[in-house]
């Protein structure tokens, strides 16, 4: 029977992976000199783990990388060797290795540095056999072809004398599988000794008494016949001898091998294990593509709650079904009372589903120890991380996409913010700072906030900066705080007097800003000099739905997300001032806002086109609020977004398209799309009316 | 065929034992850790337990000195899975009650006629 070994890669990549995750974050919580025994084992396993499997799955080279690891790791977890600084730092570059071959394993025809891991290796290997001799066998030595290289004796037979001890029955070893399998090789003959036998009284049901003499005739290798044995050497009296005087019998009584190697001894499995995996890789390099990226580790419990809920809707289906072949008015009560059921199982569905697209943030928050760890080591810094809120589910997509400005507002915390060990003790604060993390949710958001207690943002030199690098003409263009905070997200910005090669060339955070908007979310900074600043994101927990406003301008229908509208209201002519070119503003208590008539924006026939007709929903996009100026509001309801792009085109100030309750389609709108259509379209107007 | 309780904390060499022993014919229980197999083994017998050496919780020497003192357990066959090349995992397996072992890494062919030996 063969098996395709390929099968079991993926599964082999994701526990390696996650092993290599465990075994980063242990590695960071190691205390140098102080052997924590239970981290180091963890560690251990880790490694152990994926040099089994990758010996199994027959990748020879990850084999040969973890073999020395944890050659080093038993040695460190028996207390022969002491946790040191560079040793973590080593351990670490090892998971660095080992983490890029094995998503080399992902991709067909990937690779990775070899001369990287040849190096790692060779460092690993000093650091074994540098500070104590310590025979390390080459790891493809270890497995397969140590195998006793003496010459196999062979005779016409062997005889063998079999006296197990009495507590040999106990380890589960039964005699009888043992001539059985000797009878595969060749004929036997069976004399039983039972002189130790004791009498029934005496008897102990469990114990072994009877030993044996056997006459094995086959031509067969003694190593073949001590492989047999080769579990019970140790519980057990025996002798091999040959049978007949044969060619080159040297030894005539062999009392066991010390050192029996029962799957070494196994000479004709090896050039059979050697061609397996190098025919397993081929395999398995043409399936990669099509599982991996696409696909998703969900727990058990999302998939239990999803098919009892399918329970619960295919009894609801089965209720209505019956309820429609006979049916007449005055089971109207019943019917609705299916409907509402059926609604209700339906919008459970729709969570549960939308749940299996949801990781914890942790997934994304592991990365940072070893990157907090590896840039203080880098800028001579003290800082404490701190994370919380970890449990908190986010959309996969929207994970994936955070990530990297996640890491940039990390790093510019780290190298702007927290102070050197030095000024923090000048500054009276304690010199190791502190970095938290934080996730939550909150309405239909999640919030994921990254503080840091250290210098604050200066914001004379924000100013200063962005009169110099052209953004403002003078500081007296701003007026407050977030404003100036604001000024940070401009492209072509950076505070930073040396740019040093962690942050700060002045590209990213406008770049971080893009990103988060792209996913309809916030970023909004508060800051105190001298105590410390807090970046602070707003994100949409999915973006497959949103809560929507339904809006009514003539016969169109246009979706608001619920989350930009501030308020909505009845137009108050007086309010109402036109300004030149050719733009409305609302006075809206102490702001004035620009109106944007929707209908003249996307070219639709209105109720009306007199202000006090329609209705005012005040929305915010970019920091900015502007009224948007329509008929009539209608419901509120959730919206599954329909991409335009991927069906059509990318339209300004439409995000996306839904299908309503009776079959029309209805665009979203996309707010700060929407003001900046409208900015752009105002200033061609008012150049047209100067022109 | 024989009942057998499967042992790894790795779950794809769970999978490619259970996978290799179910495609023989027989029918394999699954168990994540020491632990975990042992809360098992109370409930129901095997004819054969294969189990990983290294594994949180309760480790394979552990749980063989565990099931070895559980009455359907006294003459199961217990087979550990080990990478060590050297020899003292065996002896500690041995002392530990197990009836014999098998080396990582090895192929469904050798699982196979490994059982075997244990299982007629």
């Amino acid at each position: 029977m063969s098996i395709d070994l390929s099968q079991f890669k993926q599964t082999f990549i994701e526990e390696s992976l996650e092993g290599l995750d465990i075994m980063e974050s242990t590695l960071l919580n190691l205390d140098v000199g102080e052997a924590d025994l239970e981290a180091i084992n963890t560690i251990f396993r880790a490694a152990h783990s994926i040099k089994g499997g990758s010996g199994t799955f027959g990748f020879n080279d990850i084999a040969s990388f973890t073999h020395v690891l944890e050659t080093l790791l038993d040695q460190t977890r028996a207390g022969e060797r002491d946790v040191t600084a560079p040793a973590i730092e080593l351990l670490l570059a090892s998971v660095d290795c080992l983490r890029e071959m094995i998503n080399a394993l992902q991709d067909e025809g990937a690779t990775y540095d070899e001369e990287q891991v040849a190096s790692v290796q060779e460092k690993l290997e000093i650091m074994l056999n540098g500070d104590k001799e310590s025979n390390t066998e080459s790891p493809a030595a270890a497995g397969s072809t140590a195998a006793s290289e003496k010459n196999p004796t062979t005779t016409s037979g062997w005889l063998i004398k079999f006296a197990p001890h009495p507590d040999m029955l106990r380890t589960g070893n039964d005699p009888v599988l043992m001539f059985r399998e000797l009878e595969g090789l060749g004929s036997l003959a069976v004399d039983v000794d039972t002189k130790v036998l004791p009498g029934f009284e005496n008897l102990l049901a469990e114990d072994a008494y009877l030993s044996w003499e056997i006459r094995l005739t086959a031509d067969v290798a003694k190593d073949q016949v001590e492989e047999i044995f080769s579990w019970v050497d140790d519980e057990c009296e025996l002798e091999i001898t040959a049978l007949a005087p044969a060619g080159d019998t040297a030894e005539d009584e062999v009392v066991v091998e010390p050192e029996p190697q029962p799957v070494n001894t196994d000479v004709k499995a090896t050039p059979e294990k050697k061609a397996a995996p190098a025919a397993t890789k081929k395999v398995a390099k043409k399936r990669s593509t099509s599982t991996e990226a696409t696909s998703i580790r969900v727990g058990t419990d999302k998939v239990d709650a999803l098919i009892n809920l399918v329970g619960e809707l295919v009894i609801t289906q089965s209720m209505l079904s019956q309820l429609g072949e006979e049916f007449d008015m005055g089971k109207i009560e019943k019917l609705r009372n299916g409907l509402a059921q059926l609604e209700r199982n339906t919008r459970e569905m729709q969570e549960n589903v939308l749940r299996i697209r949801m990781l914890p943030i942790s997934f994304s928050f592991n990365r940072f120890p070893r990157l907090v760890h590896d840039l203080t080591q880098k800028m001579g810094k003290k800082v404490d991380l701190k994370m919380s809120g970890e449990q908190t589910e986010l959309d996969k997509t929207v994970m994936e996409k955070i990530g990297d400005p996640l890491v940039h507002l990390v790093r510019n915390a780290l190298d702007h913010g927290i102070e050197s060990p030095e000024e923090r003790i000048a500054a009276g604060k304690d010199p190791v700072g502190t970095l938290l993390l934080n996730a939550y949710h909150k309405g239909g958001n999640i919030i994921i906030e990254i503080s840091d207690d250290g210098a604050g943002i200066n914001k004379q030199r924000v100013l200063d900066k962005a009169v110099q690098s052209g953004i403002i003409n003078s500081p007296d263009d701003i007026s407050d705080d977030a404003q100036v905070f604001d000024l940070i997200f401009a492209a072509g910005f950076s505070t930073a007097d040396v740019v040093s090669d962690v942050s700060g060339r002045g590209v990213g955070m406008d770049v971080v800003k893009k990103n988060i908007k792209a996913l309809g979310g916030a970023i909004e900074i508060t800051s105190q000099e001298g105590k410390g600043s807090t970046f602070s994101i707003r994100l949409p927990l999915t973006l497959a739905i949103l809560d929507g406003q339904l809006v009514r301008v003539g016969e169109e229908v246009y979706i608001i997300p619920l989350i930009s509208i501030v308020e909505s209201l009845q137009i108050d002519k007086k309010s109402v001032n036109r300004l030149a070119g050719c733009s409305e503003v609302y006075r809206l208590r102490d702001d004035y806002i620009s109106i944007i008539r929707l209908y003249s924006l996307f070219g639709a026939k209105p109720d009306s086109v007199d202000l006090e007709k329609g209705l005012l929903v005040v929305v915010e996009g970019d920091g900015q609020k502007v009224g948007l100026f329509v008929d009539d509001l209608l419901g509120q309801q959730q919206v599954v977004i329909k991409s335009l792009e991927s069906n059509f085109k990318q339209v300004d100030g439409v995000s996306g398209a839904t299908i309503l309750g009776d079959g029309t389609v209805a665009l979203i709108m996309d707010i700060g799309g929407l003001i900046d259509l409208s900015n752009t379209l105002q200033r061609d107007s008012s150049d047209g009316a100067v022109a | 065929m024989a009942k057998i309780l499967a042992v790894d904390d790795s779950a794809s060499m769970r999978q490619m034992v259970a996978f290799t022993l179910k495609s023989a014919g027989h029918e394999v229980t699954e168990a994540v850790d020491g632990k975990n197999a042992l809360d098992i083994a109370k409930k129901q017998s095997f004819n054969l337990v294969i189990t990983d050496v290294n594994m949180p919780n309760m480790d394979g020497l552990t749980l063989t000195k565990e099931l070895r003192g559980l009455a359907n357990f006294k003459f199961t066959p217990i087979l550990i899975l080990t990478t060590e090349a050297g020899g003292d995992k065996k002896v500690q397996g041995k002392a530990a009650g197990a009836t014999g072992w098998l080396v990582k890494p090895f192929n469904p062919e050798q699982l196979l006629s490994t059982i075997k030996r244990v299982l007629g």
